[in-house]
C-alpha cells in the first residue's frame, strides 16, 4: 500500500468520524412515529448525545433525514423536494413501518415505502419503534458512515448538480 | 395579466410549527393576512376505506392510528359505537378502568399540547418539563398494555387484560405529584408577560361563531360555552365522578391555554377517584361469548373455548343490522363514530367524526385580519392532530 | 323538547316532505325528501322549540344494491335542550344536492369531504372541491366499486417534479 493510499485512507477515516457525529436531522415528521422522534429528541432519551443536537427546519442545513410516519401520495412530491434540497453528504432512515414499506396501510393513497421515492440507509421496523429503536437507527448508521470507502461521495457537492 | 397587490406565501406541508403535514396557503397585505386556505390530505391514509375490508375486532387497531396523541380515547369512542351496536353491557371495573386511561391520555394530550405550543411561542424549557410527565404516564400505560403510543387495550366488550398489581400503586403515586407539576407550568407561564402579550386577544372567537363552524371542544368551552360530552351525554360511567368543566370568556389563544390546563388539573381529580374507586369484577362483559374471547387459560384447556377464540380471532362477530352514532369528549373535541352494519362482519360503513377537522375549518376564521406572526400561535392553539384530519 | 317529540313536530309541519321515522338503540332517524332538505333543515335550526344549532357530523354512505344509491345522514345538535337528531335523505347517482353551508358553516369542509370520497355534488356551495386528495386524483374512493388498494398499486410509483422537467 502506497503512502498517498495510506494517507488517503487515514483522511477518510477523520472525515467519516467527524460525519458521523455530527449528523444533524431536518424536521419530517409525518405522522405518529414523529412523536417519538420527538420523544427521543427530549430529555430521557437524548438524541443529541449522538450528536444530532438540533433537528434543523431548512434542508439545506441538514444531512439526515429521519422520515418518521405514513408517506402519501399527495406528500411525495413534497419529500422528493426536500430530499433534492438537502447537500451532500446525506443520508435517509425509514423510521417506522409505514416508512419502511406502507406499514398497515395498504391502501390507494400510501406509498408502500419510501424507498420507492428516494434512497433509504437505513430502516427501523415498529408501528412504532420505540426511542431507542431509533437510537439503534442512529448507531448502525453511524457505523455505516464509518464505514464509507474514500472517494463513494465528493467532498463538495451542490444539491440537484452532478452528485456521482 | 392582472397583477394582485397581495403576496401570497406558502407556509408547509414541511414546517416545524404546523404540528404535522398542513399547508397554509396566506394571502397578505403587508403583515395583514387577508385570506387563509388551509390544505390537507397530506397524511390521507384511507382509513374508512379499510376498515370495511376488516372485521370489527381488526378495525380496532386502525383506530389507535388516528389520534395518536391519546390513542386510547380512539379505541374507547369505537368500543362504545360497537357495544351499542351489539347492546352488550360493560362491567363496572372495566368501565372505572376505562375512564382512568382515557383521562391519562387526555393528560398526556395536553401535555403534549402545552410542550409545542409553547415551544412555537419560543419558550422551550416546558418541552422538556412536559415530556417528562407525559413520558411518566405512558410508563405506567405501558404496564397496563404493553405498548406507548398505540395500545388498542380498550378492546370490545371490556379491556384485553386485567390491569397488573404495580398499576395503581403508580397511579397514585403519579396524581399525588402532578398538580405540583401543573403549577410549576403555570409559574412559568400563566403571569409572563410575554406570554400574555403574544396570546391575549389573538384569534379569538365568539360563542356564536364557534357554533355556526361546529367547533367542539377546549376551543368552544374558551368561548363560554358548556358542551361537554362528559356531561351531556355520560358514557362509560362519567356520571360516578365528581369534576367541573372549566369554561373562558374571550375565546382567544390564552383563554385555550388556561382551559387546558384547568382540565388537566380536573383529569387528575378524575383519575384519582377512580384509582381509590376501583370496583372489583371482570374485566370484561362476561355475558357476551360470541364478541369476548376466552382467556388464554381456559383456551388452552377446553376445546370448545379454543374454537371459540379461533372464531373471533378469524371471523369477528356478526351485530344485527342497524346504525349507531356514539360519541366521546376527546382531548381535541367531540370523537364520534358513526357505524352502519349490514349484517355481516365487517363494519358497511365507519364514519369517524374527526374533531380536529371541524375546529381547522375555522382557522381562516381566527387569522383573517391578524398579523402573520400570530399564524402560529393561532393554530397551536386549535390543537389539532393531521391523522385525525385527514384519517 | 327531544327527539321523538322533534319527529312529531316536523311530521306535521312537513307532512308530505318526511319518509319515515327510525328509533334503533335509542337514536332517531329521520328520512327526508332530498328535494325539500333545505326548508326541513332551516326549520330545525330556527324553530324555538327545537332548536338544532350545532352540526355535529354530515356523512356519506354508499349503498349500491339500492336506489337512489347514496345516502348522506346529518347529526344535529341542540345545546339548548341537550338531545341528538339525525336526518337521513337519498341521493340518486348523477343528481345533486343543495348545500346546507349556509345554514350551518361547519357543513362546508364535510360537504367537500363528501363530494371527494363519493362525487356527489352540492349545489351552491361555495368551493366544491377536492380536499383530501390530490387535485388529480380520478376516481371516488369510498363508493363500493373502487378497490381498497386503488387502480396501480403494484406499479412503482413516478414521482417527477416540475423543477426537473
Amino acid at each position: 500500500m502506497g503512502v498517498e493510499t495510506a494517507a488517503a485512507a487515514s483522511l477518510q477515516e477523520v472525515i467519516n468520524w467527524a460525519r458521523k457525529n455530527s449528523v444533524w436531522p431536518v424536521t419530517f415528521g409525518l405522522a405518529c412515529c414523529a412523536l417519538e422522534m420527538m420523544v427521543a429528541s427530549s430529555s430521557t432519551y437524548d438524541i443529541a448525545r449522538f450528536g444530532s443536537e438540533v433537528f434543523r427546519p431548512s434542508p439545506r442545513q441538514a444531512d439526515l433525514m429521519i422520515v418518521a410516519g405514513t408517506v402519501t401520495r399527495k406528500m411525495a412530491p413534497m419529500l422528493k423536494r426536500i430530499y433534492e434540497q438537502m447537500p451532500e453528504p446525506k443520508w435517509v432512515i425509514a423510521y417506522g413501518s409505514c416508512a419502511c414499506c406502507g406499514g398497515i396501510f395498504q391502501t390507494y393513497n400510501v406509498v408502500q415505502g419510501v424507498d420507492q421515492i428516494i434512497p433509504v440507509d437505513v430502516y427501523v421496523p415498529g408501528c412504532p419503534p420505540r426511542p431507542e429503536g431509533l437510537l439503534k437507527g442512529i448507531i448502525t448508521l453511524q457505523e455505516k458512515i464509518a464505514a464509507e470507502p474514500a472517494g463513494q461521495r465528493n467532498l463538495v457537492s451542490l444539491p440537484w448538480g452532478n452528485n456521482g | 395579466m392582472a397583477e394582485s397587490r397581495y403576496m401570497t406565501i406558502n407556509m408547509g406541508p414541511q414546517h416545524p410549527a404546523t404540528h404535522g403535514v398542513l399547508r397554509l396557503l396566506l394571502e397578505l397585505d403587508g403583515e395583514i393576512i387577508v385570506k387563509a386556505e388551509p390544505h390537507i390530505g397530506y397524511l390521507h391514509r384511507g382509513i374508512e376505506k379499510l376498515s370495511e375490508s376488516m372485521t370489527y375486532p381488526q378495525a380496532l387497531t386502525l383506530t389507535d392510528r388516528l389520534d395518536y396523541t391519546s390513542a386510547l380515547s380512539n379505541n374507547l369512542a369505537y368500543c362504545l359505537a360497537v357495544e351499542k351496536l351489539l347492546d352488550i353491557n360493560i362491567p363496572k371495573r372495566a368501565q372505572y378502568l376505562r375512564v382512568l386511561m382515557a383521562e391519562l391520555q387526555r393528560i398526556a394530550s395536553h401535555l403534549l399540547w402545552v410542550a409545542t405550543h409553547a415551544l412555537d411561542l419560543g419558550a422551550m424549557t416546558l418541552l422538556f418539563y412536559a415530556f417528562r410527565e407525559r413520558e411518566t404516564i405512558l410508563e405506567i400505560l405501558e404496564l397496563a398494555t404493553g405498548a406507548r403510543l398505540t395500545p388498542s387495550f380498550i378492546r370490545i366488550g371490556g379491556l384485553a387484560s386485567d390491569i397488573p398489581a404495580t398499576f395503581l400503586p403508580r397511579v397514585k403515586a403519579f396524581v399525588e405529584d402532578f398538580p405540583r407539576r401543573v403549577d410549576d407550568y403555570e409559574t412559568l407561564l400563566t403571569e409572563n408577560i410575554i406570554w400574555k402579550k403574544r396570546t391575549t386577544n389573538i384569534a379569538p372567537m365568539s360563542a356564536e361563531e364557534c357554533i355556526r363552524y361546529g367547533v367542539t371542544g377546549p376551543v368552544l368551552r374558551a368561548s363560554g360555552v358548556c358542551y361537554d360530552v362528559r356531561k351531556a351525554y355520560p358514557y362509560s360511567s362519567y356520571e360516578d365522578f365528581d369534576f367541573e368543566i372549566p369554561l373562558g370568556s374571550h375565546g382567544d389563544v390564552y383563554d385555550r391555554y388556561l382551559v387546558r390546563l384547568k382540565e388537566m388539573r380536573q383529569s387528575n381529580r378524575i383519575v384519582k377517584q377512580a384509582a381509590e374507586k376501583l370496583p372489583d369484577g371482570p374485566f370484561a362483559a362476561q355475558d357476551a361469548p360470541l364478541v369476548v374471547p376466552p382467556a388464554k387459560e381456559e383456551a388452552g384447556r377446553d376445546i370448545a373455548a379454543l374454537i371459540r377464540h379461533f372464531k373471533i380471532m378469524q371471523e369477528g362477530f356478526r351485530p344485527p343490522c342497524g346504525e349507531v352514532y356514539a360519541s366521546i369528549e376527546s382531548s381535541k373535541g367531540e370523537l364520534g363514530f358513526y357505524l352502519i352494519s349490514d349484517g355481516t362482519n365487517k363494519p358497511y360503513r365507519m364514519r369517524i367524526r374527526p374533531p380536529s377537522f371541524i375546529n381547522l375549518a375555522a382557522l381562516p376564521k381566527m387569522i383573517e385580519g391578524q398579523m402573520v406572526a400570530d399564524v402560529v400561535a393561532a393554530i397551536g392553539s386549535i390543537d389539532i392532530v393531521l391523522g385525525e384530519i385527514d384519517r | 323538547m327531544d327527539s321523538c317529540m322533534a319527529g312529531d313536530l316536523l311530521k306535521e309541519t312537513f307532512p308530505e316532505a318526511v319518509r319515515d321515522i327510525e328509533e334503533f338503540r335509542r337514536e332517531t332517524s329521520i328520512t327526508v325528501d332530498a328535494g325539500k332538505i333545505r326548508e326541513v333543515m332551516t326549520f330545525l335550526k330556527e324553530n324555538e322549540k327545537l332548536c338544532y344549532d350545532l352540526l355535529l357530523d354530515l356523512a356519506g354512505v354508499d349503498f349500491d344494491d339500492r336506489s337512489p344509491r347514496f345516502m348522506i345522514a346529518y347529526l344535529l345538535h341542540s345545546t339548548k335542550f341537550n338531545n341528538k337528531l339525525r336526518i337521513k335523505t337519498t341521493v340518486a347517482e348523477g343528481a345533486s344536492l343543495d348545500t346546507v353551508s349556509d345554514i350551518w358553516l361547519a357543513a362546508n369542509w364535510m360537504e367537500r369531504e363528501v363530494y371527494d370520497l363519493f362525487g356527489i355534488i352540492f349545489n351552491n356551495h361555495p368551493n366544491l372541491t377536492r380536499i383530501l386528495l390530490p387535485e388529480d386524483f380520478v376516481g371516488y374512493p369510498l363508493r363500493k366499486d373502487f378497490p381498497v388498494k386503488g387502480a396501480d398499486f403494484d406499479q412503482p410509483l413516478q414521482v417527477c417534479l416540475e423543477e426537473e422537467r
